[in-house]
């Protein structure tokens, strides 16, 4: 898929793997809009794309929030026009330092599947159908290893990018017919605040850098081959 | 649900007529099929469509988003007022018209006139500072600081237009169809709404195709007798170039194109079946005769109402009055949360 003059939007785009996305999308050409919970640091990140002549527009909500999917929508079409691509990044590790299963409260395992499994699957259900009549459009989910790998500690992050793994396959087969390309994409250990966040102790030397990563998933998003509709494809693999 | 009821019922065409108003859910609609040409109506459940169609035809829908379009404010006095878009965000601009103090809760004819508000007046609409540049009568242009910040105060201020039959605050999601994209709309574009995806899936497998357009539907009421007899007002709309080429070969090879609310026949009539932008001024009566379209999708309205005489572009009134008088009787909701008729020749 072509990314130049793609509407797209990014959650969790103030930081990390996010902001490096929708920076290297919008040197590419790409209309971006960001979406993060707190506009302050959204609109330092907009205002270095614009300053490198990119199109980006901030939108500050919050993906666990209901009533802020149709909001979110409703923005990003108003700035940017149609959508072409939605890049699920925004995710949460839940209380850290990390828990046990049996230590984590029922209700943090319920926020922690709001950020990173409901909210996702909300603002994919009012953007994939404008796509699927048109017959065009990529769902990207940052997934994770711990997805697979039962990491003890864990448990509700990887519960929840399982979930959404699964989530990211059946869509896949639901709009197989429709041009909507859904993928899942484990970008690897990469040296930002939330690694930092969840492993205060890794050498940061041996972790990819967000920028290098956010490269190599423009290049799945492009290329439809490699990336058909329903994978699930691991950044350092590629 | 019921199956396919084909009935001749018999009623005065004109004894009054009166549908339920209860709110139906997307999944449960259902639909009054008419054939004008023939006495024939029948009952079915709106996810039949696929089976009411033939492999060929073309279903066109509007893709527009319903804007929050209701945003309450004051003028610089103090004085109450209420905002209602009539049309897309135009850059920095937003039109509409004025309402003076109160709500939906009370019938647009019956709310207090605004106060006069000329050029350079500053009104607070929301999160949303505004100042008036152009103002004929209840209609205004403001113009606003535009950017990411206006449509973000407009998301947090507004709320959908709606009107005095229904006494629950619609929320946003409530007024969108399931393949809403940019935010035209300033009232939702109904008769899509039923539309599920295990329609169009099904259509599609039944080898009937789903296109877009977008149009952008207007206000149905102001209030303002003066301007409400000139309505719908001219309303943009864009073809995109695979509707186009769709409609076309609908046309070569013998399909019939069935238009998904009012709005997309306005559209459709006003571009000729040329793709690109265009601004529709076409007002459905019961003389016009659509080149276009062959069918219509809509939802219930009963002899009286403005929109009934829009049906009659595709039907007599004796036949629209027989087909209703089957929907009164089976207990079928009128109003943009309803259930539907489909009017297509066989």
């Amino acid at each position: 898929m072509q990314i130049e003059q793609q509407g797209v939007v990014v959650t969790g785009a103030s930081r990390g793997l996010g902001r490096a996305l929708a920076e290297a999308l919008a040197a590419r050409g790409a209309k971006v809009a960001l979406v993060a919970r707190q506009l302050g640091p959204l609109e330092d990140v907009v205002a270095g794309i614009r300053n490198r002549g990119g199109i980006a527009h901030a939108i500050a909500a919050d993906l666990a929030d209901k009533d802020a999917i149709h909001r979110i929508a409703g923005q990003a079409h108003g700035l940017i026009g149609e959508i072409g691509i939605a890049i699920h990044n925004a995710s949460t590790l839940g209380p850290v330092p990390l828990r046990v299963l049996l230590d984590t409260e029922c209700e943090e395992l319920a926020e922690v599947l709001e950020t990173n499994l409901v909210g996702p699957f909300r603002l994919t259900k009012v953007l994939a159908g404008a796509m699927a009549l048109r017959g065009a459009g990529t769902i990207l989910h940052v997934s994770s290893d711990a997805a697979i790998e039962p990491y003890p500690t864990w448990g509700a992050y990887g519960i929840s990018k399982a979930a959404q793994d699964q989530l990211s396959r059946i869509l896949a087969a639901e709009l197989a017919s429709t041009g909507v390309r859904i993928l899942a994409v484990d970008p690897g250990e990469m040296d930002t605040v939330m690694h930092a966040a969840a492993m205060p102790d890794a050498d940061r030397r041996t972790l990819q850098r967000p920028a290098d990563v956010a490269a190599k998933i423009l290049q799945m998003i492009e290329d439809e081959v490699r990336a058909p509709t329903g994978a699930r494809l691991a950044a350092p693999a590629w | 649900m019921q199956g396919a009821l084909a009935v001749e019922p018999s009623v005065a065409p004109d004894r009054s007529l009166e549908l339920a108003t209860a709110e139906v859910s997307r999944h449960a609609v259902r639909l009054i099929a008419i054939d004008p040409t023939s006495d024939r109506v029948a009952l079915r459940a709106f996810a039949e469509l696929p089976s009411l169609l033939r492999a060929g035809d073309l279903v066109v829908v509007n893709d527009a988003a319903t804007l929050p379009g209701s945003l309450r404010g004051t003028t610089s006095d103090g004085e109450l007022i209420e905002l209602r878009l009539s049309g897309p965000v135009e850059g920095n601009r937003l039109e509409g018209v004025l309402l003076g103090a109160g709500d939906w809760h009370t019938r647009t004819e019956h709310r207090p006139a605004p106060p006069d508000v000329r050029p350079g007046a500053e009104l607070r609409l929301g999160e949303i500072r505004a100042r008036v540049v152009a103002a004929t009568g209840r209609r205004v242009s403001v113009e606003t600081a535009g950017g990411d910040a206006l449509w973000q105060a407009l998301y947090a201020s507004g709320t959908p237009v709606q009107y005095a039959h229904r006494d629950q605050p619609l929320p946003l999601h409530s007024v969108q169809t399931s393949y809403a994209a940019r935010p035209w709309a300033a009232e939702m574009p109904s008769a899509g709404r039923p539309l599920t995806w295990r329609v169009i899936l099904g259509l599609r497998r039944a080898g009937i195709e789903v296109a877009t357009l977008t149009h952008a539907a207007g206000l149905s009421s102001t209030g303002d007798a003066g301007l409400d007899c000139a309505m719908p007002w001219p309303e943009r709309y864009e073809l995109p170039v695979r509707t186009a080429a769709a409609i076309e070969r609908a046309r070569h090879d013998g399909g019939r194109v069935i238009a998904i609310g009012t709005t997309v026949v306005r559209a459709l009539e006003a571009s000729g079946g040329a793709a690109g932008p265009g601004v529709a001024t076409l007002r459905l009566s019961p003389g016009y005769r659509p080149e276009l379209v062959d069918g219509l999708v809509s939802g219930l309205h009963v002899p009286g109402e403005s929109h009934f005489d829009l049906l009659r572009a595709f039907a007599s009134h004796a036949r629209l009055a027989r087909a209703l008088a089957l929907a009164e009787a089976h207990g079928l909701s009128s109003h943009e949360l309803g259930d539907a008729c489909m009017i297509l020749p066989r």
